[in-house]
């Protein structure tokens, strides 16, 4: 939980930028969720103040958008991509032996807060399948043992 | 002529490596004090040999491809210091052209790969934004209409609509106030095109969209990109910059009283988005759900407005247009439909990326010529075209041309251009059960029957791919796909259906094997598969350590077992055996 004072003189510094009308709302949740790495009930709330609009109307947009989340992430974001190129050359293993190798689910992060494992829809690396994204980096054509590989040098910044 | 190096440095080929290359490059170039101009440029569409290194010297083009770090320092003290091409990773020269580049014609994709897109002075250079001085100067906003009209391009976001009948509408709508959209939320899994022009390209989509508002009296714009390709966004960003900078964009361009802004908005990660009106709604703030039509866009769209919205490649094709000429644009393609069209090729395909040819070109054309087969060499089962809107065609279609009218007559799309070629290694039923997880999971959930219709649906196939389905449930699910179809308002649920009903269509007999016989004939379906171990078994134990059930028993040297009770089937063991001695049954 932020301090609510601090979410809300955090929260007017990132959306002052943005004119207070309704089409700003996706831009702010989005500047706003770069800043946080998720959107916390209280910046919605800040949110909902600045632009006069319900919370309800608020969260009803952050949930219909994948891009937003509600809850914090891991140190790594580590994107599974499902799409048709992957699918036919393996995404679905793919996801599975990460799940194995970090003992989570998809949509889930590691307890000790390194890992968040998502799946996604496509990339559009279609030729370098299968992939996945740690962070900001695609990492193509991959098998078993170059996926434990690509894991295991993350854990090695990450703990 | 000095001597230049590209670098493809685009998403794939930065996927694949080429910032290591790029390091190792600008590194040698240094200590041997050579000063080479290095120019990082878009997809050059060979996607399978990223990364990729051009070099032009006075001989001409030089394409060294699949690179790693220490390909670098070889080709600079071979191909640089002693002018002999290093052999080894060269793919393409003077005098051996790589044939993926055969059959290909390049409209939209001209520059890509071959200037730097972040500079407006090369697009410039290659007659970037001659054709908007053209317009401006020489042409009415009606001819710029009558102009498109008459070269027969036709949206390639999918459905295929007339382009100039479409600004036509929206320039005679009445209003002062107009609005044009670029549709670069491109979320069909499978397809890259959008990506790769925008990346490659960015300016030749600015132009296009600044000619459009000239032709409909438009002044604000939006480019709606998805929030992944951050490449993409990163380089319209630069291009608007650089546009308004040399009077392209913003106040009295080029010195007349036309002005035009564009911004960027950021997509949130909704399939849905890629709807126009649902599009609308997204830019507007709103959850993007789309909304019966009529009122059409080009009467009441973006803000109420009335708004004319193209995708991507169709705008890239504008300043092409204008510039040779309708006549020269329509003289290539089919006799409905002028030009080319971009698809992106992945799959089981030998090479994969993106390709550009002349609408009408057969797909065997495409899948063989220029992909060079299926890769592996073993048996072509199905192409998907058009993504989970569009539908898979069996080996007789392979004749086929690739139009709008021939596709949708075979039970596909044109789409946006996704084409993912399947082997005997794949299961049309698990294919159909994909897309339709996918729109399922997609549908905004306005309408009943794409929410609750597209999930019934994959329970049918769920059941299907466990086994557990009866000849009943074809006859279910074709009924669901007939009012999915017809009662959803927008293109997500009125497609969504087709990738179920095309493999229902061609590949009748592998649900038929799942239904009566519970087999998978492609040995996908886990439910239906059995892992065992043969006599070729070397008994090295490696499948044993990396079964997570520990379902393999086996002492070393000898041949391992499988427990059946306890194996998940995930396949670890058949990845790891050395000998391919594991078999799926």
């Amino acid at each position: 939980m932020m301090d609510p004072s601090e979410a809300k003189k955090e929260t007017l510094s990132v959306i002052e930028r943005y004119e207070p009308k309704d089409s700003s709302l996706i831009p702010i949740l989005q500047a706003c969720q770069k800043r946080f790495g998720y959107l916390p009930r209280e910046v919605m709330e800040e949110i909902s103040l600045y632009l006069n609009m319900p919370l309800s109307k608020i969260y009803g947009v952050t949930t219909f958008y994948a891009q937003f989340r509600l809850e914090p992430l891991g140190e790594h974001l580590v994107k599974v991509c499902h799409g048709t190129a992957c699918h036919v050359r393996g995404a679905d293993k793919i996801n599975e032996i990460l799940e194995n190798e970090l003992g989570i689910k998809s949509g889930d992060t590691t307890p000790c807060g390194t890992f968040s494992l998502e799946r996604v829809a496509c990339l559009g690396c279609c030729s370098l399948a299968p992939v996945i994204m740690v962070d900001e980096t695609v990492h193509g054509n991959l098998d078993r043992d170059k996926l434990k590989k690509v894991i295991s040098g993350y854990r090695g910044d990450g703990q | 002529m000095s001597t230049k190096i590209l670098l493809g440095y685009a998403s794939c080929g930065i996927a694949a490596g080429a910032d290591a290359v790029e390091g190792a490059l600008r590194t040698g170039l240094k200590e041997h004090d050579l000063d080479i101009e290095v120019r990082r440029v878009g997809c050059v569409g060979m996607c399978h040999r990223e990364p990729l290194m051009e070099i032009h010297d006075d001989r001409g083009a030089f394409v060294y491809a699949d690179l790693e770090e220490e390909d670098v320092e070889k080709i600079i003290s071979s191909h640089l210091l002693k002018n002999v091409p290093y052999q080894d990773k060269l793919i393409s020269s003077p005098e051996r052209s790589y044939d993926y580049f055969h059959g290909q014609k390049k409209i939209v994709l001209q520059n890509s790969g071959v200037i730097d897109p972040e500079s407006i002075d090369e697009y410039m250079a290659q007659g970037g934004y001659e054709a908007l001085k053209k317009a401006l100067t020489e042409m009415s906003p009606g001819d710029v209409i009558e102009e498109i009209k008459a070269s027969k391009l036709r949206g390639r976001g999918g459905a295929g609509f007339p382009t100039g009948l479409k600004w036509q509408f929206a320039a005679d709508a009445p209003g002062d106030k107009k609005y044009v959209i670029c549709n670069a939320d491109e979320g069909d899994p499978g397809a890259f095109m959008d990506r790769s022009i925008l990346e490659g390209d960015p300016h030749a989509v600015l132009e296009g969209m600044i000619l459009g508002a000239y032709a409909i009296g438009a002044d604000e714009a939006y480019i709606y990109c998805r929030a992944e390709y951050p490449l993409a966004l990163k380089r319209l960003d630069i291009g608007i910059e650089q546009a308004m900078d040399k009077g392209f964009l913003g106040d009295n361009i080029c010195g007349t009283d036309f002005s035009f802004h564009i911004h960027v908005k950021e997509g949130a990660g909704a399939f849905v988005c890629g709807e126009e009106t649902a599009l609308m709604h997204s830019i507007e703030g709103e959850r993007g759900m789309p909304r019966p039509r009529p009122p059409f866009p080009a009467q009441k769209g973006l803000f109420g407005k009335p708004t004319n919205i193209n995708n991507v490649e169709t705008w890239a094709n504008i300043p092409w247009i204008i510039r040779n000429g309708a006549q020269e644009y329509a003289s290539v393609g089919s006799e409905k439909s002028g030009g080319t069209k971009v698809f992106a090729l992945a799959g089981k395909i030998k090479r994969g990326g993106l390709v550009e040819v002349p609408i009408g070109t057969p797909l065997r054309e495409i899948i063989y010529g220029i992909g060079g087969g299926i890769d592996g060499d073993v048996e072509f089962k199905a192409v998907q075209l058009g993504g989970p809107s569009g539908g898979c065609l069996p080996a007789e279609y392979l004749d086929t041309p690739v139009d709008y009218e021939t596709l949708t007559e075979a039970g596909a799309i044109m789409g946006s251009g996704g084409m993912i070629v399947m082997d005997v290694g794949d299961c049309m039923v698990n294919v159909a059960r994909y897309f339709l997880d996918f729109t399922q999971q997609e549908s905004c959930g306005k309408c009943t029957f794409c929410r609750v219709g597209t999930k019934r649906m994959l329970e049918i196939l769920d059941r299907f791919t466990q086994g557990k389905g009866s000849k009943e449930d074809i006859d279910m699910l074709k009924e669901l796909a007939s009012h999915i179809k017809a009662y959803s308002l927008c293109g997500l649920g009125q497609t969504a259906p087709n990738p179920v009903l095309t493999t229902l269509r061609y590949f009748d007999h592998e649900y038929v094997s799942h239904i009566e016989e519970q087999t998978c004939p492609a040995g996908v379906c886990r439910e239906l598969i059995t892992f065992s171990i043969t006599d070729s078994c070397v008994g090295c134990t490696r499948c044993a350590r990396e079964c997570p059930t520990s379902a393999i028993k086996g002492e070393p040297k000898s041949v391992h077992v499988i427990d059946q009770e306890q194996c998940i089937k995930c396949g670890a063991c058949q990845d790891v055996c050395p000998v391919n001695a594991v078999e799926v049954e």
